[in-house]
């Protein structure tokens, strides 16, 4: 069974698929910690829809995807984050409006098309096993600069998602912090819906921070597992797809869920 | 020098008049009270002051203080209840508005957090999960962050609504401290008593009249006597 497994990674689209993975579940974890303790978990959501929309009109017109798709998500990251902040329950339903209209445009735009090489699914979906090289390193070089940025910022993004308000009054540059959170969001979730699609990324920023949080006490140990859970839930679900032939991006899903209940059983177990 | 001047001052939510055409002058070194009933517009005229609200009309000037020289603690409903960070997290957070583009923390702030924590006796909670304190703990931790952050100026929001007696005392031993490094104070309180013995001067919010001056003016006000005699009254 396990040479098996190990048989695959002898390919190259299996090597690509474990390199770019890595990658993705990291800056998720990471990103997923700000957004859902900022409560913002439904952006991650609307950004890979906008992020459909934008690939599938690229596609439309002939350029590469990933170039257009990413400057119009950070656009779509620093609007989102804007409305959330106003008025709370509007921000809910604008982000509801922007990802189901931009999924509609998209979809009609690569209908209309006619262009035979979008396969709707994979972008829905997600399509690991088709990395070529070239997405490798523009997966490898955007996550890398997400984590440094991330690391480096570490303290205040820690500011900006514990007390926004507190750490505006005190002089943080608050406006700046959040723009560079839209922008690492946008990277993200652009770069990780290759490997999980549209519909499936959001379970990559949220299950992580969701599952750790049940157990952890401090923000530095909620970080860090949620990276290692992130990592495990990617593995895992890699092995499950092998296995049992099915989609990576929803093997992920399924590992991450039932890992989030285990957690959550084994936490009320043990406050008892 | 008036380090916080603040000049017809009006605020309006959406045709409520909360604030109505506010002129007072905060002296750097002083501690000054703002004190007033429920809904007065305490906690909105703190906001406005450290630039989180616009004001509908008027000015606020400040002179020879920089934002990043402000303290502040918010009133205690204003925290994400259910965050998960430890007390040390939160209270070194308060040197984020001194702090270099460096990513760690400086050795100084480091050793300049745990003396605070020794004074306000919470040290031994620092690597506790905030969420898990008690209500006294947590304000404790908050005035603690908000000394770390002041610089020159310190606002505080309701400071001592859930601390016992001794920590009160201590608090007031701290403000002393804090008066003689030259430390302006901005103190909402609802402790009338408290705030003519230690304030300079006092604000007081009401719906239909507003007071500001001297403690001692204050004492001697119409609007003081009453608050004051009242405030005997329910002890
Ligand atoms: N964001 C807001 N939108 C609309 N109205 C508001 C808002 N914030 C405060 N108010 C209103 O302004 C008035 C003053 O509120 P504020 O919080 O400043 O009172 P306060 O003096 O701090 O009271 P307390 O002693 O209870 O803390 C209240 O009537 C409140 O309903
Ligand atoms: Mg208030």
């Amino acid at each position: 069974m396990i040479k098996y497994i190990f048989s695959f990674f002898q390919y190259d689209f299996m090597r690509y698929a474990l390199i770019i993975g890595l990658f993705i579940s990291v800056c998720c974890a990471l990103l997923g910690v700000s957004l859902v303790l900022k409560r913002f978990s439904m952006i991650g959501d609307g950004l890979s829809h906008v992020g459909f929309g934008a690939s599938a009109i690229a596609l439309a017109l002939g350029f590469a995807p990933l170039y257009v798709a990413i400057p119009i998500v950070i656009i779509a990251a620093f609007l989102m984050l804007r409305i959330n902040k106003n008025s709370k329950i509007k921000g809910d339903a604008a982000i509801a409006i922007v990802s189901s209209s931009a999924l509609a445009i998209g979809y009609t735009v690569a209908k209309l098309s006619g262009n035979v090489n979008i396969d709707i699914g994979s972008y829905m979906f997600g399509s690991i096993y088709t990395v070529t090289l070239e997405d490798v390193i523009i997966t490898a070089v955007l996550s890398f600069a997400v984590i440094v940025l991330y690391a480096v910022f570490y303290n205040k993004l820690f500011a900006v998602t514990f007390d926004e308000e507190f750490a505006s009054a005190t002089g943080v540059k608050t406006e700046a912090y959040n723009t560079l959170l839209a922008c690492l969001t946008a990277v993200t979730v652009v770069v990780g819906m290759r490997m999980m699609g549209a519909l499936l990324i959001s379970s990559l920023i949220i299950f992580p921070v969701l599952t750790a949080s049940r157990v952890c006490k401090n923000y530095r140990s909620v970080i860090t597992a949620s990276l290692i859970i992130s990592v495990f839930n990617f593995l895992a679900g890699l092995v499950f797809s092998i296995v049992l032939n099915t989609s990576p991006g929803s093997s992920v899903v399924i590992v991450s869920l039932s890992v989030f209940v285990v957690f959550t059983v084994a936490s009320k177990i043990f406050k008892k | 020098m008036a380090i916080i001047a603040v000049e017809n001052l009006t605020k309006r939510f959406s045709g409520n008049l909360v604030l109505d055409n506010l002129n007072f002058a905060v002296e750097k070194g002083d501690t000054l009270y703002i004190v007033g009933e429920n809904g007065s517009g305490k906690t909105t005229l703190v906001k406005l002051l450290l630039g989180l609200m616009d004001a509908s009309s008027g000015k606020i000037k400040f002179d020879g203080i920089n934002k990043n020289q402000i303290g502040y603690m918010p009133q205690q409903n204003e925290i994400q209840a259910d965050f998960p960070a430890s007390v040390n997290e939160i209270i070194m957070s308060g040197f984020l508005n001194r702090a270099s583009f460096m990513p760690f923390y400086k050795k100084e702030h480091k050793n300049e957090a745990v003396q605070l924590m020794e004074k306000l006796h919470i040290y031994s909670l620092r690597d506790r999960s905030f969420r898990s304190l008690s209500g006294g703990q947590k304000q404790r931790v908050l005035l603690c962050r908000a000394l770390c952050a002041a610089n020159g100026v310190l606002l505080l929001d309701e400071p001592l609504t859930a601390l016992d007696p001794l920590a009160s005392a201590e608090f007031y031993d701290v403000l002393s401290d804090l008066k003689a490094q030259g430390v302006t104070v901005i103190i909402i309180s609802h402790d009338v008593q408290c705030a003519v013995k230690y304030g300079d001067k006092i604000l007081h919010l009401g719906r239909n009249d507003t007071f500001f001056g001297t403690s001692h003016e204050y004492c001697h006000s119409e609007i003081g006597k009453r608050m004051l005699v009242e405030g005997h009254s329910h002890d």
